[in-house]
């Protein structure tokens, strides 16, 4: 091998390309699958809580506790689904799933009211799913003090007191996500996450595959050179991302209509390292596995799990224990979101995120070179 | 005496298990050299140490003038290997298989198309260019599979078992082509355990346990290892008989050959007539009796069965 460096990885990237073709089912699942995914995930992925089925006891029946019912159900949050007499049926929808809140309005609620003794609605939440509940108590809360607020004013008028009352009044702007839709805020991570899944999963098969069917045997007698081979791995599977990237992120714009707000070109550079390091955590499980069975199962629950848990993803990193958030510092997935998140929603560029993005390059850079050594070794 | 590999002492150990117990031989240019010996010998491990799939533990070997050891990338371009396993991608066509294994010998253009033919032409694939190598039947894989060990015309070509579960016909042509290589001087070292393709070899070694336990040509082999003489008995009871003369203070050795019992015997019994006295004595009927030429067989039955009581002197 004199000279023949580079026009040997291009045949190496030929051979690459014939044998995917080869599998054409394999290429469409793996472009397909990730498109798919955006948009069903970007349904379901979602924290925000719209319909919360409530069960009413009301004991006074008068027009004052349906005006407060009313006001209820007119927010847009809740559905009733059920008017009872008893207590107990409270208790066994909510046992049941079939409520998440329990409204029961006591006697004389009307008449306490109209007497200024002051009265009490009792409102019992199904806390199983923490963050639902709690959603939905405040957004009970919220409209209980509001109607009370009409109430007292109400009382003053009637009063004779003219001067409309003053107090603090919390002016709220909602940047970036004015409607605070947690699909906007997911659909960047979710394009994040299946590029990941896809780069790891395809390169942690590559080298152990040719393990597997005694090819690599064949490779080591030649002349090619590790590096030569990586390279010839690494490069088709960069242009497979790529391609993904585009594919996913045309879905995020022009299907859920959240376009990037920050630089294209810094986007896609971020995209880039983040892919390396991808595709080195998947040479590296490749160079040590030996079967494909192996590799597959050391990167999901090796790599992409904990990956998906620690990133940020779903959890936010602020809220989680000390230790963990040290062990989310070698996660590049985190570094990934967060430069996502950043240039799409908030247009911000490279100026503010150097940092991750630096950080992500030094990781990609580390990774491959342990799998570079790592697949040297191997080759003895 | 020009060599084209000269093994030292190489050792090959799997943690505690030795593989390859300092083994050391010289295979001159341009010969067929034989290695022999029963599956888990050490056979397959010494020629992957030899085209540097595994470092060696200890010693060393030059093969086509470099270290194994120091410069395993220069050797690799002198040298074609052909694994045990077929290890071609079944994944691409015939032709795709040879152009990429060329290209990464550094074939290029006209040299390389020329050379595709020729590997064509040798695994008698002409016309099937297109055909998706795992679609082939086995004999005619490890027919492509030869061919694309020599596309780059090495100097020195490592056959694994490249004959075993291959039909006798292929098993034939297989060997013509190695000649063929051979008197074009290429150096070919080939391991097998089939001892008759052992006698196309002009020199052998035969490894047990991880030990070379004997070297030479077939000939040197057959009168040299054995300090005796062989006969062949014919008889309708070979089992019985067998027992009756492994009892016989001059045997050295009994094996069994269908209805045919060879036998061989310390240097001083040298003619029939006292074998068939022995039978008559103990009262057994022999059909026919003759001295021969040892077979390898003969040969390396004898000289495992004292290996293996070496080993275990040892």
């Amino acid at each position: 091998m004199k000279g023949n460096g580079f026009a040997t990885v291009i045949h190496f990237i030929i051979k690459e390309f014939q044998q995917l073709k080869r599998d054409p089912k394999m290429l469409a699942i793996v472009l397909a699958a990730p498109v798919l995914q955006t948009i069903i995930l970007g349904y379901a992925a979602t924290f925000d809580v719209n319909n919360v089925d409530f069960y009413l006891l009301d004991r006074d029946k008068s027009s004052v506790s349906r005006k407060y019912v009313e006001k209820i159900i007119n927010s847009g949050y809740f559905t009733i689904k059920g008017n009872t007499e008893n207590y107990e049926e409270i208790e066994n929808a909510i046992m049941n799933g079939k409520a998440v809140i329990g409204l029961i309005i006591p006697r004389e609620f009307e008449k306490d009211i109209e007497n200024n003794n002051g009265t009490k609605v009792q409102i019992i939440v199904d806390g199983s799913d923490g963050n639902k509940g709690s959603i939905a108590f405040g957004y009970i809360q919220a409209i209980t003090a509001a109607y009370a607020k009409t109430i007292l004013l109400d009382k003053i008028e009637r009063n004779g007191i003219r001067v409309p009352l003053k107090s603090v009044n919390a002016e709220t702007r909602i940047w970036y996500n004015p409607e605070l839709k947690t699909r906007v805020f997911m659909v960047p991570g979710i394009t994040a996450l299946l590029l990941m899944i896809v780069t790891t999963l395809l390169t942690s098969l590559a080298i152990v595959k040719e393990k597997e069917f005694g090819t690599l045997e064949q490779l080591i007698v030649t002349p090619i050179k590790p590096w030569q081979m990586l390279l010839g791995k690494i490069l088709p599977f960069t242009t497979l991302g790529l391609i993904m990237i585009l594919l996913v992120n045309s879905v995020m714009i022009f299907w859920f209509g959240i376009p990037i707000k920050g630089s294209l070109l810094f986007f896609f550079f971020a995209s880039l390292l983040f892919i390396l390091s991808t595709l080195g955590i998947g040479l590296f499980i490749s160079t040590v596995s030996r079967t494909q069975q192996q590799a597959m199962m050391v990167t999901v629950f090796g790599a992409m799990m904990p990956m998906i848990y620690l990133s940020g993803f779903v959890f936010p990193i602020e809220n989680m224990s000390r230790i963990i958030q040290y062990v989310t510092y070698i996660i590049p997935l985190k570094y990934f979101i967060t430069i996502i998140r950043g240039v799409i929603l908030k247009g911000i560029g490279i100026a503010d995120l150097w940092q991750e993005t630096l950080i992500l390059a030094l990781m990609g850079a580390l990774i491959l070179f342990l799998a570079a050594k790592r697949f040297h070794k191997r080759l003895e | 005496m020009n060599y084209s590999i000269v093994a030292e002492n190489l050792t090959k150990k799997f943690g505690d298990f030795t593989a390859v117990d300092s083994v050391s031989f010289k295979v001159e240019k341009g010969e067929i050299f034989g290695f022999l010996g029963a599956n888990g010998a050490g056979k397959s491990t010494t020629i992957r140490m030899l085209c540097g799939l595994l470092e060696p533990t200890s010693g060393d070997a030059v093969v086509g003038g470099f270290s194994i050891m120091n410069e395993p990338d220069k050797v690799k371009q002198s040298i074609g290997y052909m694994s045990q396993r077929f290890s071609l991608y079944n994944d691409l066509t015939i032709e795709e298989n040879i152009e990429f294994f060329g290209a990464v010998y550094g074939l290029k253009g006209k040299l390389l198309e020329k050379r595709k033919k020729w590997v064509l032409e040798i695994s008698n694939l002409i016309g099937k260019e297109r055909t998706l190598t795992g679609d082939l039947p086995g004999g005619i894989k490890q027919r492509l599979a030869l061919g694309v060990a020599v596309i780059h015309k090495p100097k020195i070509l490592f056959l694994d078992e490249p004959t075993s579960g291959v039909d006798p016909i292929s098993r034939r042509n297989f060997w013509d082509l190695i000649n063929r290589f051979s008197d074009e001087g290429t150096t070919v070292l080939v391991t097998t355990h089939y001892l008759e393709e052992a006698e196309y070899c002009n020199d052998i070694i035969l490894i047990n346990a991880g030990r070379l336990i004997a070297e030479g040509n077939p000939q040197r082999l057959k009168t040299e290892y054995i300090d005796g003489n062989a006969f062949e008995i014919e008889t309708e009871n070979p089992v019985e008989l067998m027992d009756i003369l492994k009892k016989a203070k001059f045997i050295i050795d009994v094996s069994i050959f269908g209805k045919k019992i060879h036998v061989i015997t310390k240097k001083q019994f040298e003619k029939p007539d006292e074998l068939e006295n022995y039978c008559t004595q103990n009262e057994f009927k022999i059909d026919r009796i003759t001295r021969i030429v040892p077979t390898l067989e003969d040969v390396f039955i004898h000289l495992l069965e004292h290996g293996s009581k070496n080993a275990q002197q040892n």
